[in-house]
């Protein structure tokens, strides 16, 4: 595999505030590559520094082995953006909005198609002004997409999605990677990076803070999951410390709850309560997630 | 330049979509032409010169229609596209700069060339109103008018912080010198007083420019609307250029 992009010690200030504070990392041809963290940490500031339409202050970037400032016209050519603060004039039409952003281009895709791809074909002649948020995030793909582009950069592509648009997308995204192409994108939610990256950069105060796999990350933090569910009164909560793996249990209220590690977990303490002919309901499974990787990065929580 | 041609059209199209832009730009000149040949007709009168009302009338009016494109269409869809966003996203494509500057000037020109079309043939077919100069001539006056105007029109833009604040300054600027310089009411018509003002307002030299050569005068007689016109085109533009900007 390649290289996509590789940036070395980035640094981008408005004024006295440093945006970006010297970011470094490569993105792999043929990954989705995360950027995740709160509003404000220096995402987009990175994003369009890279994509071109902003200038460094400091820091190499290459891209596709362009460097963005010197080589922009033929970086457009083969890069798909879709950026996070842009419109279209309220009543240009869909398949007019693909012509015309595909007569920018030496190489184009069939509009047709992809319309059909995005689920868009019975919105086609719809102005943008009648588009749902939905409807407008997978047009602003669509234009990413028209130049068959090599590399795609998606910034907060689902902000404003319902959860269901949310995981159509995911799903599009998912889809853009597997025919080959290299995906870039940013977004403040956790569990969007976790779900959907291949490999995920936690930024905070325009500092990277962490950078690998989802699950190495969520494993480097040797956090444990939990079992909860709740049963009567006379489940012994010590019983569960003789399965393999269990560090604690406890009671809260009229719910248990059971700490460990491993992958067995779950099915050990079903197991004992079956065998021990003991009723319990509602039964969860708690994770550590990426959220949790940021609270032990950065000391605080990821939701704002 | 690939682009170019796509663009202009889509953006006529988008324009002939705004039903306010499209009925000032293309059917209130030859509205008001017909309204005031209904009260006036186009009967020869000495105050102009032996030529009718009508005569001296559409020439006049295309001024209108500039000073409507460049002062306040032009500005308000320059300074919301740049404030929506549109302009941020055609700045990720290879779409070059120039490419997109162009293809704004040339639809908005086109646009008032439609009006101006309709205009004269209008007076043509109702009123069948004088031309005694030539086309060659009055096309360039045209298009200095036009474009000085333009220029103007990207200057508010640039200068304004937000669409609203260009539309205001825009509707205020040309309002007053639509009624002051002749392009809806014949200077000679006028207070002495308004004539005095007129000879401050950018829009009478473009009247007086259209319409002189309209009616035969050479280019050489004019070199004074020809300097106004074309100083505004140079000023107009170069702080344009300067105060353009994508987002």
């Amino acid at each position: 595999m390649g290289i996509a992009i590789e940036v070395r010690e980035l640094y981008k200030s408005y004024g006295s505030v440093r945006a970006v504070d010297g970011v470094s990392f490569t993105v792999e041809e043929g990954e989705i590559f995360g950027m995740v963290g709160p509003n404000g940490a220096g995402k987009t500031t990175t994003i369009e520094c890279v994509e071109g339409l902003r200038r460094p202050d400091r820091g190499t970037i290459r891209v596709l082995g362009l460097d963005p400032q010197r080589d922009g016209y033929e970086l457009r050519c083969c890069i798909g953006v879709q950026l996070q603060e842009a419109a279209l004039h309220p009543r240009l039409k869909v398949r007019e909005a693909l012509d015309l952003f595909g007569s920018f281009y030496p190489r184009r895709v069939d509009a047709n198609h992809l319309l059909e791809q995005l689920g868009l074909a019975e919105k086609r002649g719809a102005p943008f002004e009648k588009l749902s948020g939905g409807q407008k995030q997978r047009l602003f793909i669509a234009l990413a997409l028209i130049n068959d582009p090599e590399l795609v950069f998606l910034d907060e592509l689902t902000t404003g999605l319902d959860p269901q648009a949310r995981r159509a997308t995911w799903d599009l995204v998912r889809s853009i990677r597997d025919r080959g192409k290299t995906v870039f994108l940013t977004t403040h939610y956790m569990e969007e990076a976790e779900r959907l990256c291949d490999r995920v950069a936690i930024i905070d105060h325009g500092k990277i803070v962490a950078l690998d796999t989802p699950e190495n990350l969520i494993r480097s933090l040797g956090a444990e999951h939990r079992v909860v569910f709740s049963a009567d009164e006379r489940l012994d909560v010590g019983m569960f410390r003789q399965l393999p793996g269990v560090t604690r249990a406890e009671r809260v209220g009229e719910r248990v709850v059971v700490y460990g590690k491993g992958e067995g977990l779950v099915s050990g303490v079903v197991g004992l309560l079956e065998r021990a002919g003991l009723p319990f309901r509602d039964l969860q499974t708690e994770q550590p997630s990426l959220e949790d990787v940021f609270l032990a990065l950065t000391g605080r929580e990821m939701r704002d | 330049m690939r682009g170019v041609w796509k663009l202009t059209l889509i953006q006529m199209k988008l324009y002939l979509r705004e039903p306010i832009a499209t009925f000032f730009t293309i059917f209130y000149a030859p509205m008001m032409l017909l309204l005031f040949g209904a009260i006036y007709g186009n009967k020869p009168t000495p105050l102009f010169g032996g030529r009718g009302t009508m005569d001296v009338s559409v020439p006049a009016y295309i001024g209108l229609i500039i000073a409507t494109v460049g002062l306040i269409g032009l500005p308000i869809g320059t300074a919301s596209a740049r404030e929506s966003g549109i302009l941020r996203r055609f700045r990720a494509t290879p779409l070059h700069p120039l490419a997109y500057i162009v293809s704004d000037v040339l639809s908005y020109l086109l646009m008032t060339m439609l009006g101006v079309l309709l205009l004269i043939l209008t007076g043509k077919l109702v009123f069948n109103i004088r031309f005694e100069g030539n086309i060659l001539s009055v096309l360039g006056s045209f298009l200095l008018g036009t474009t000085a105007f333009f220029a103007l029109g990207y200057l508010i833009a640039g200068l304004a912080p937000t669409a609203r604040i260009a539309q205001t300054v825009g509707m205020v600027l040309a309002f007053p010198m639509m009624f002051l310089s002749g392009a809806s009411i014949p200077l000679e018509v006028l207070p002495a007083k308004i004539e005095a003002v007129s000879r401050y307002i950018p829009l009478t030299y473009a009247v007086r420019l259209i319409k002189e050569l309209w009616f035969g005068d050479a280019w050489g007689q004019h070199w004074k609307e020809v300097a106004v016109l074309a100083g505004c085109l140079l000023v107009g533009g170069i702080i344009a250029a300067w105060t353009f900007r994508w987002e």
